[in-house]
């Protein structure tokens, strides 16, 4: 029924959905619809967050957009191309620590050069001007576990950027921080993404976050996600989060919000006592 | 291993040299734990308790001594004892246990050859092993073949297979290093193949990111990923080839620890048992020791957690 209709998008844009549906472990009995309907368009050096309560499938859709995903409906374009498979152009970054403990901080950076076959100078060089890139040239031969989560976190967006990808993907990566840090990560993700002019979709549940950071946030409802509705964030940068705009967007995020995390537990509990 | 290139200094900048101070400092830290002389006092003291227990037994008369000779009486006849390893001329017409090698080279021979079985089994069960554990995982068409037949074998006794290696290999060191073999491989498949499925799907996924192939994934994400796993599976499987190459040389090798041991038996020779399985205790010892000192240098990166585990 979706086929039908014409699909009109623009080839600029840096990440388009329509229709976009996942269902894990289609076909068995153990199917289960993460999401569903989800059109979306994001433009060249936009940042996006989702927001939505967890389990509704924000995760889920930043894999299909990095390609590392089969969508079970819809399509998912990236500057006019059909994303199949992963792609430098998308780099995802994860909540959890990812580098290799066995590489130094260098090695893990430069990992997709070395994929190619990039010889050891090139090599060095591009992670050199990478970690620079996040404040972290001091620790180029450290090993990953000799570092606090905050810089793992930013090694690991070094390596991202080390690619130069036109659309940066993020799951909560700041999620295990504790708070100061965070705000920390947050000013200095925002550099980043004004120097590398890359689009960021960014995952999280926490709304100061995305007052902080979006241009807009996307909100999702409970499982099946789908886009309950997307909510510009027209503050200037750099933003005052105390004042007065920002304080009305928090509320109103925190109601869009709160509606589904309501209708996520109620589902858990229906759930649960059918069990 | 080839995925796990160290730094080369060799250009010289100043943030490379660094680094292996740090490496090397970091090593020491971790030995220095509890220094060497610490912990080679320990393992005096353990064994001696152990040692001084069995002759408190034979003073007070529980242990007889022609049954449980204690260590001062099996050790102290160390010379003639040493005699019995040379099991190669024990059967042949017109030699005496005088002729041949001297007792302490009897003794070395037998070492060394059940030693090199040891080694030979455990590195070739590795080798065919982790090859096709990679292999199961790498092609479905392989793992539906042989994933079957592996599960099947592998809790089948080595004993059982004791007849088979004999069939096939007779007598030397054939039948001993396949029995090595057969005892640890089709666990090791199944080890290898836990730890790949145990190899976190970000890593994968990073890699997959970033363009990385099939083989790519496999050569340096997956396998240095499962190195420290399968490390640790070698270590405990070093053991059980100490084990299973006695049972193999007890029967049909002409020389070796087993045959040394199966001589015991039937000469009723209590301290010549408890001599071999003293020389036996301390080469596994020493062996699991060069493992372990193997593993700190490739895995370099793992955090040694024996203290934080002792002080919870
Ligand atoms: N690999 C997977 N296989 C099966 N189900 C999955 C998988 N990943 C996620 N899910 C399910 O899909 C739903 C959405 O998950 P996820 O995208 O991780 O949510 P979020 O990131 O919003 O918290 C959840 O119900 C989860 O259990
Ligand atoms: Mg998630």
């Amino acid at each position: 029924m979706r086929s039908d209709r014409p699909i009109r998008f623009s080839s600029k844009d840096a990440v388009v959905c329509r229709g976009v549906g996942k269902t894990w472990a289609a076909g068995t009995r153990r199917a289960h619809e993460a999401l569903r309907d989800i059109d979306l368009d994001i433009k060249p050096g936009e940042f996006v967050v989702f927001l939505g309560p967890s389990g509704c499938g924000k995760s889920t859709l930043l894999y299909l957009i990095a390609g590392l995903e089969d969508v079970t409906g819809g399509h998912v374009w990236s500057f006019g191309d059909r994303v199949e498979t992963p792609s430098p152009q998308r780099s995802l970054i994860f909540q959890e620590t990812s580098l290799f403990p066995w590489l130094t901080v260098w090695e893990n950076v430069s990992f997709g050069l070395s994929i190619r076959g990039a010889g050891k100078e090139e090599r060095r060089s591009v992670a050199k001007d990478a970690l620079q890139r996040v404040g972290l040239t001091a620790a180029m031969d450290k090993r990953p576990d000799e570092l606090s989560g905050g810089m793992r976190q930013r090694v690991a967006v070094a390596r991202a950027l080390a690619m130069r990808p036109k659309v940066l993907l993020m799951d909560e990566p700041f999620a295990a921080l504790d708070v100061q840090t965070r705000a920390r990560m947050q000013d200095f993700l925002l550099d980043v993404w004004r120097d590398s002019g890359a689009s960021v979709l960014f995952v999280t549940h926490h709304i100061d976050e995305a007052v902080a950071l979006a241009d807009r946030v996307v909100v999702f409802t409970a499982r099946p996600g789908r886009i309950k509705t997307i909510v510009p964030i027209d503050l200037p940068r750099p933003r005052n989060l105390f004042s007065a705009d920002a304080e009305v967007l928090r509320i109103q995020l925190t109601n869009l919000l709160r509606d589904e995390v309501d209708r996520a537990f109620a589902e858990q509990e229906a759930l649960a006592s059918a069990l | 291993m080839a995925v796990v290139t160290p730094p080369d200094f060799s250009e010289g900048t100043a943030g490379a040299g660094a680094s292996r101070p740090a490496a090397v400092a970091r090593l020491f830290a971790t030995m220095a734990g509890e220094s060497l002389v610490a912990r080679i006092g320990w393992t005096i003291l353990s064994v001696g308790l152990f040692v001084g227990l069995w002759e408190l037994c034979w003073l007070v008369g529980w242990a007889d001594p022609k049954l449980l000779p204690p260590p001062h009486i099996f050790l102290g006849s160390i010379a003639e004892q040493g005699k019995f390893f040379n099991t190669a001329t024990r059967w042949q017409i017109g030699k005496s246990m005088a002729d041949g090698p001297s007792a302490f080279e009897s003794v070395m021979i037998t070492v060394a050859a059940t030693t090199m079985r040891v080694f030979v089994g455990l590195l070739i069960a590795s080798v065919l092993a982790i090859g096709t554990g990679v292999l199961v995982r790498y092609y479905k068409l392989f793992d539906r073949l042989v994933l079957p037949t592996v599960t099947l074998l592998s809790p089948v006794s080595p004993i059982a297979w004791l007849p088979v290696a004999i069939f096939i290999f007779g007598i030397g060191n054939g039948p001993a290093i396949f029995m090595v073999v057969v005892a640890l491989f089709f666990h090791m498949v199944l080890a290898t193949i836990t730890q790949i499925d145990g190899v976190s799907n970000n890593l994968i996924n990073v890699a997959r990111t970033m363009g990385a192939t099939k083989r790519q994934i496999y050569g340096r994400v997956i396998v240095p990923a499962i190195l420290p796993g399968m490390l640790a599976v070698l270590r405990m499987n070093l053991f059980g080839a100490w084990m299973v190459v006695l049972i193999a040389e007890s029967t049909g090798v002409g020389y070796g620890m087993g045959q040394v041991i199966m001589l015991a038996r039937n000469t009723f020779n209590p301290s010549l048992v408890f001599f071999t399985i003293a020389v036996i205790g301390v080469l596994g010892f020493a062996f699991d020791w060069l493992l372990r000192q193997a593993q700190r240098r490739i895995l370099y990166w793992l955090p040694d957690q024996t203290e934080k585990l002792r002080a919870l």
